[in-house]
């Protein structure tokens, strides 16, 4: 439907040629934007393994605890504190929590928050920088400086005044972060569909009749899937290393809520008595789901050729 | 170029001008009149120093009056005056910039010089073992909470081996915090790392792109050495975007500062605004946040026009 080569289409047909593949003349059998994240993925290792970890890190927080059962709501006040053992192959914590069950509760909130706030930021950046891209002139001015000034506060500050106010909620961090996170993908969505705006095809598209809707719907942000998906990726790292840092700084869930970050902190009261198994396990977990999603966004950026920098 | 210049200056203008409304609003809206009074003045409040609160810190007015007399006093430069603190935030902010200037200033600094040779390195000996350990080594820096390496610092210099204090030094003055220089080392050290995590990546790809360039494949077969090349073309050809990036990164080696400032309890600007925060001490969080406004703004701006100047293959018209 789209002209025959639109800049992501091509920047992924150099690659799928250079790279040693015997089978498949055509530049990659484009069946349209999705396919081509799907092949670009494909061919990139780093992308892939990251991909591995992150199902393997959901597989064991949504799976985990149906096969390894532990109580994350009842403290046990005779077993704090116990270094790993058979029967707590993690330790327990302060309160008695088993660390290895309660890894797995806390990873779910970090995952979900991650994909909510991802999902939710590039949204709202999608539909924003579209909007600002398509129309120009003033009102583009105008929308972009808006953005300008919220980017010229540091988010941390933002949060930090914000948390003052609100009790924290599972759904309310999620709309705060995500509220404070879209600024950068609507700049770079904003950029593409400046530079696709006056391209052939959108021109014959508005000569034909369509309209406003159905040109950033079926052109621009189809042709800009690249920006966006590798965009979102790096925002769920983004929103679990905010997440965890959030909480270090007491802006936390309240308590029957678990997450990597509160682990992480609550372990921290204890480096003096040496409770290693209080504070790495967590640390390590977010580690992991963080290079993981870096993994894939970094992987796919190579492969769509994507140029964006990170903040 | 000048007139490139002038523009970005009017632009710049007019987002401060942004700020110092979001951030007026957002704070004036969350608590005014006899609640914050009353949470400000606490238990021994009466409607008597409920109301001379409220007229001392002129909360009896609409707001858009109060955010044109904050206005009109800003440019003056008289920030306004502490809820809390008896004093004016900019005596306070007066007192803790020093300090940041010498916590943030000194690890970016080091990050710089840390990061641009091993980057350059990274690039030149790309996909080989420097490189990957290096690009591991600032992924895992980056993909870790900010204050998780403090801690894994503090737990293995300090808690383990006693070699340093965990602690920043708690002077209250500069001088103070400069002769207790054993104090600084894992504040400085963490900040460091953060800010090489985030630069190396800029320098290494940005020395890619550089060597990928005809000129440097003329330059090696001229005969030039290696250590040549490598200062006199790709090092300067590639600083350029590294210069505007970094320029970029203000806001995120703030935020890493504030961190930062938390874990080690240095009294600087973040942990001031952090205890501000708690304190419902809405003029200190404003005046600090405009601070960082300006500062991120004025960052951004001398990236972008420092790009013009350095690089003569930028024409702006």
């Amino acid at each position: 439907m789209s002209s025959a080569a639109t800049p992501v289409q091509a920047a992924a047909a150099v690659p799928a040629g250079t790279v040693a593949m015997p089978e498949g003349g055509e530049a990659g059998g484009v069946g349209g934007a999705w396919s081509l994240v799907f092949h670009a993925f494909a061919e990139n290792r780093l992308a892939l393994a990251g991909v591995a970890l992150i199902a393997l890190i959901a597989l064991f927080c949504f799976l985990g605890p149906l096969v390894y059962h532990t109580d994350q709501l009842h403290t046990n006040l005779f077993a704090t504190n116990e270094a790993p053992s058979g029967a707590h192959p993690l330790g327990t914590d302060e309160l008695g929590f088993d660390i290895l069950g309660r890894l797995m509760v806390g990873g779910q909130s970090a995952l979900e928050v991650g994909l909510a706030v991802a999902l939710c930021a590039t949204g709202i950046g999608v539909v924003y920088g579209t909007i600002a891209g398509y129309l120009g002139g003033l009102i583009d001015a105008v929308m972009m400086r808006i953005v300008d000034v919220i980017l010229a506060i540091p988010t941390i500050f933002l949060f930090i005044f914000l948390a003052t106010i609100f009790r924290p909620t599972l759904v309310l961090l999620i709309l705060v972060l995500s509220s404070l996170s879209w600024l950068t993908t609507a700049r770079l969505v904003r950029a593409e569909a400046l530079a696709l705006r006056p391209r052939e095809f959108v021109e014959a598209v508005r000569l034909v009749g369509g309209r406003a809707p159905r040109i950033i719907g079926r052109h621009l942000v189809p042709n800009s899937i690249g920006t966006i998906v590798v965009n979102a990726t790096f925002q769920v790292a983004d929103a679990i290393l905010v997440l965890a840092v959030l909480t270090f700084l007491g802006f936390a869930l309240p308590p029957p809520a678990v997450t990597w970050g509160g682990m992480l902190s609550d372990g921290t009261n204890f480096l003096y008595d040496g409770y290693w198994w209080q504070v790495y396990p967590a640390l390590v977990m977010i580690v992991l789901t963080v290079v993981a999603f870096n993994f894939v966004g970094d992987g796919l950026r190579d492969s769509l050729d994507v140029r964006l920098r990170r903040r | 170029m000048i007139g490139y210049i002038v523009r970005r200056l009017m632009l710049a203008i007019v987002v401060l001008l942004g700020v110092t409304v979001i951030s007026f609003v957002l704070m004036n809206l969350v608590a005014s009149g006899p609640q914050l009074a009353l949470a400000i003045i606490g238990p021994k409040a009466n409607p008597a120093t409920i109301h001379a609160f409220i007229l001392e810190y002129g909360l009896n007015h609409p707001l858009p009056v109060r955010y044109a007399s904050f206005l009109w006093q800003l440019l003056h430069g008289n920030l306004g005056f502490s809820y809390r603190l008896n004093q004016s935030v900019d005596s306070i902010i007066a007192a803790e910039l020093p300090k940041d200037v010498l916590l943030v200033g000194s690890a970016f600094v080091l990050a710089v010089f840390v990061a641009i040779p091993i980057g350059m390195t990274q690039a030149i000996r790309r996909n080989r073992a420097f490189d990957y350990t290096a690009t591991g080594v600032s992924f895992v820096l980056y993909s870790m909470p900010s204050y998780a390496l403090g801690l894994l610092l503090i737990a293995g210099l300090s808690v383990s081996t006693h070699i340093l204090p965990p602690e920043a030094p708690q002077a209250t003055t500069i001088g103070g915090i400069i002769s207790d220089p054993a104090g600084l080392v894992l504040p400085v050290t963490t900040l460091t790392l953060i800010n090489y995590a985030l630069f190396s990546r800029y320098v290494r790809s940005s020395s890619l792109d550089t060597l990928a360039n005809d000129y440097i494949r003329t330059a090696r077969a001229k005969g030039l050495s290696t250590i040549f090349v490598v200062y006199r073309h790709v090092l300067r050809n590639s600083l350029i975007p590294v210069t505007t990036l970094i320029g970029l990164s203000f806001p995120a080696v703030i935020t890493a500062g504030l961190v930062v400032e938390y874990l080690f309890n240095f009294p600087g600007l973040g942990l001031t605004y952090f205890n501000a925060a708690q304190n419902l001490d809405y003029p200190v969080e404003l005046g600090i946040t405009i601070l960082i406004g300006v500062a991120t703004v004025v960052g951004n701006l001398l990236a972008d026009i420092s790009y013009a100047i350095l690089d003569p293959r930028v024409r702006y018209s």
